[in-house]
């Protein structure tokens, strides 16, 4: 067999193997680079930015353990700058795991960087609904007809935050945290159009590419993947210094990703290489 | 009966959210909350469904002894644990007051031990997948192929801070060239422009499955019984 | 406790990427155990944050006042039993004899979302889509003309139009509309690049950050020995 039948006709558990020194390799070095924003997540950033310090935001999870690498750093940093412009927190899920997937941000980010937010008045959990679509569609008109406690239990109406909340309208702006199925487009149909809110997110890579069509008029703004959490990992260290020092996890994460994503387009070439090879030696046998 | 009542449910239903649209004062607007609010308990049912079914198959899959039955035992014995100390909040607060997922109890200890690392786990194998699939499928054989292998790469340098280092050298008038640029500017007007015609494409297709749907013409739910 | 959670974390998460070497009893373990863990995880949330405080809540208050005392006291609202009824109808697919019920509450899920949907794809996926083609074709920002703008402008109009021109099956493409449907592929195949692309991107976080947790529990290790 010659060289070129041998590279392509390789045992996958080579390749397996190659593309796993490819993420390790970086990670133990701590490979990272300089982000930058681009338009489509700098707006978000600045929409958050621009808002009234006590501005209500909804923020809801919808993802879970499988997409956390992706939507937990961009969750993460959303949080944190709105906590530092002390806007109101509402936090719910979509998802069933989305309920755990925020209990993580909240211990993690409120609790542990700012315990001076006081659960009710800066922040509160109203967890999961099921019904996806069916439970956004209900809360655009009435959103304690679901909510009738928060998720630990206590009545809505003794949580003094939501009591001028009626409906999705009163919010200033959502920014959610989507993994697929229901998520942003979900939330841009379903309460972002027909309410007239200004929707925005952070979707994983699988699903960015098809939503780019709702930007910039019916979506704000959208980070796509773990690169447009870097990026406004980096929107938000460049207005806050004092994260410069904090880790900043998709920030350190793209590193290994940029060698990864080099090593795939390697085996593309390689494959091609071999392809055409293979290809010219069996026209010239024909 | 049996065929004749779920189309009419259908058409009920349906057409009363369709009329609440174009009417949205009462009865119409509290017809949908209420309409909306049966749809998401009716899901929770369809969970419990999951469930059900999940052990009606491995326990038949255990009592025909087929291949692998052992793990249904498995499968089982996890259903049952994690159902029990979910229901009766097992560690968490006293009682059944509280949150499911209150810190220190072991439903949330097994969602951190047990789900979380499986469920993602199983979703990290595609990477590898994918780079196999790249290196042995991904052939320039067509223009077309060729196209979209360019765009890929493209996308694949350019989405990383590596990008930079490619081109940082071109001069400012050949700055469009920029392997980041190119990459956004893909994403936002190439990439928006294909993605909108599908999208238009899709909703027309739901547009009229829909109407199909509720005037039952076409009725996926009524399965193949006479 | 959480060293414990790293370690069985770590230890399910090897015996599903022993996978990748083969298929073994290990991987098939972790599998079902998923499998099983993950369905009562859904069925415990869907109960404790749906069914419980917005059906059982709601059609007889007094049920929850040992579990959400806050509820007890409300007024009951009986029209609740209609979604727990056709909830109930959902389950019978269950029980082969009465299976055929289900589809009445089938038919109430699929009504809801044919008639919530048309009215949504309508609207955001239809004419908000046209209404975000129709864009200048000459762009002109602060400085004048922008020939960079207008380029994009162009390629996203035409884009859309030859995309959905490549759609549209019932003419021939021949001619002049073969020529734009051949456009629109073009255009399709850097869309779809970009989504590979994309998809390599997610696919390749994921696993990084498996490999990350990883690192996490050999650090835990090497401080125990350091």
């Amino acid at each position: 067999m010659s060289v070129v039948q041998k590279l392509g006709n390789v045992d996958r558990r080579i390749i397996f193997l190659l593309i796993a020194l490819a993420v390790i390799i970086p990670l133990v070095f701590n490979i990272s680079f300089m982000e930058h924003p681009t338009p489509i997540v700098q707006v978000i950033f600045d929409k958050i930015e621009s808002l009234p310090e006590g501005s209500k935001v909804l923020l809801p999870f919808d993802y879970g353990p499988s997409t956390a690498p992706e939507l937990e750093p961009m969750a993460t940093a959303v949080t944190r700058h709105c906590c530092k412009k002390n806007h109101k927190m509402y936090i719910m899920a979509l998802w069933p795991t989305g309920q755990a997937q925020a209990l993580r941000i909240i211990e993690n980010v409120i609790e542990e960087e700012f315990p001076d937010k006081v659960y009710g008045t800066d922040y509160v959990h109203l967890g999961y609904k099921a019904g996806g679509y069916g439970l956004i569609n209900t809360i655009l008109a009435d959103l304690k007809k679901m909510y009738t406690t928060d998720a630990p239990g206590t009545h809505i109406d003794d949580i003094a935050m939501m009591s001028d909340i009626q409906n999705l309208r009163d919010f200033a702006f959502i920014c959610n945290f989507s993994a697929g199925f229901p998520g942003l487009k979900e939330w841009v149909q379903f309460a972002g159009d027909p309410g007239d809110i200004p929707v925005a997110g952070g979707t994983t890579a699988v699903s960015a590419p098809l939503l780019y069509p709702y930007y910039p008029r019916q979506m704000l703004g959208m980070m796509g993947g773990l690169k447009g959490a870097a990026e406004y990992e980096a929107a938000l260290v460049h207005q806050y210094p004092e994260y410069e020092f904090v880790y900043q996890r998709a920030i350190a994460i793209m590193g290994p990703q940029a060698i990864a994503h080099l090593v795939i387009i390697i085996f593309i070439i390689i494959g091609n290489i071999t392809f055409f090879i293979e290809k010219k030696r069996q026209k010239k046998i024909g | 009966m049996r065929r004749r009542i779920p189309i009419i449910i259908t058409f009920v239903v349906g057409t009363a959210l369709i009329l609440a649209m174009f009417i949205p004062h009462a009865p119409f607007s509290s017809l949908d909350e209420n309409l909306s609010v049966y749809f998401d308990i009716i899901a929770v049912f369809a969970f419990i469904l999951g469930g059900g079914n999940l052990i009606r198959v491995h326990l038949v899959k255990i009592q025909r002894k087929k291949v692998d039955w052992p793990y249904s035992i498995v499968c089982i014995a996890g259903f049952l644990f994690m159902l029990i100390i979910g229901f009766f909040k097992v560690g968490g607060p006293p009682g059944l007051r509280g949150d499911f997922l209150a810190e220190g109890s072991w439903f949330r200890f097994m969602f951190e031990a047990v789900f979380n690392p499986l469920q993602a786990t199983m979703f990290s194998l595609l990477a590898f997948f994918v780079a196999s699939a790249a290196y042995r499928a991904f052939r320039a054989k067509t223009k077309e192929a060729t196209i979209l292998l360019i765009s890929a790469f493209i996308i694949l340098v350019g989405r990383t801070p590596i990008g930079h280092y490619f081109t940082f050298w071109l001069p400012k008038q050949l700055e469009f060239l920029h392997i980041p640029t190119l990459a956004n500017w893909i994403m936002g007007w190439p990439n928006t422009a294909g993605q909108r015609a599908i999208m238009i494409g899709i909703a027309l297709g739901v547009i009229a499955t829909s109407l199909r749907i509720i005037l039952g013409i076409e009725r996926p739910y009524l399965g193949a019984e006479k | 406790m959480y060293a414990l959670q790293v370690w069985i974390g770590a230890l399910l998460t090897l015996m599903i990427f022993s996978f990748l070497y083969k298929d073994n009893p290990f991987y098939k373990f972790a599998e079902h155990l998923f499998v099983g863990v993950s369905a009562a995880y859904w069925m415990v949330v869907g109960v404790w944050g749906t069914m419980v405080p917005n059906m059982l809540a709601k059609i007889h208050p007094p049920l929850v006042r040992n579990i959400l005392p806050a509820l007890a006291n409300a007024e009951p609202e009986y029209h609740y039993i209609i979604p727990c009824i056709f909830g109930i109808l959902l389950l019978t697919r269950l029980i082969n004899p009465i299976a055929w019920l289900s589809r009445w509450a089938l038919a109430f899920i699929i009504g809801y979302t044919a008639g919530v949907r048309f009215s949504r794809y309508l609207q955001s996926d239809f004419v908000g889509q046209i209404k975000s083609t129709l864009i200048p074709i000459v762009a002109v920002n602060d400085s004048g003309f922008s020939i960079g703008m207008t380029f994009s402008h162009v390629v996203l109009i035409v884009g859309v139009v030859c995309g959905l021109i490549y759609f549209f099956f019932s003419k021939e493409h021949k001619g002049a509309f073969g020529a734009a449907s051949r456009v629109g592929i073009y255009i399709l195949m850097v869309t779809f690049g970009a989504s590979f692309g994309y998809t390599v991107m997610a696919r390749i976080s994921l696993l990084i950050g498996r490999m990350s947790f990883l690192g996490e529990w050999i650090g835990m290790i090497l401080g125990w020995f350091s």
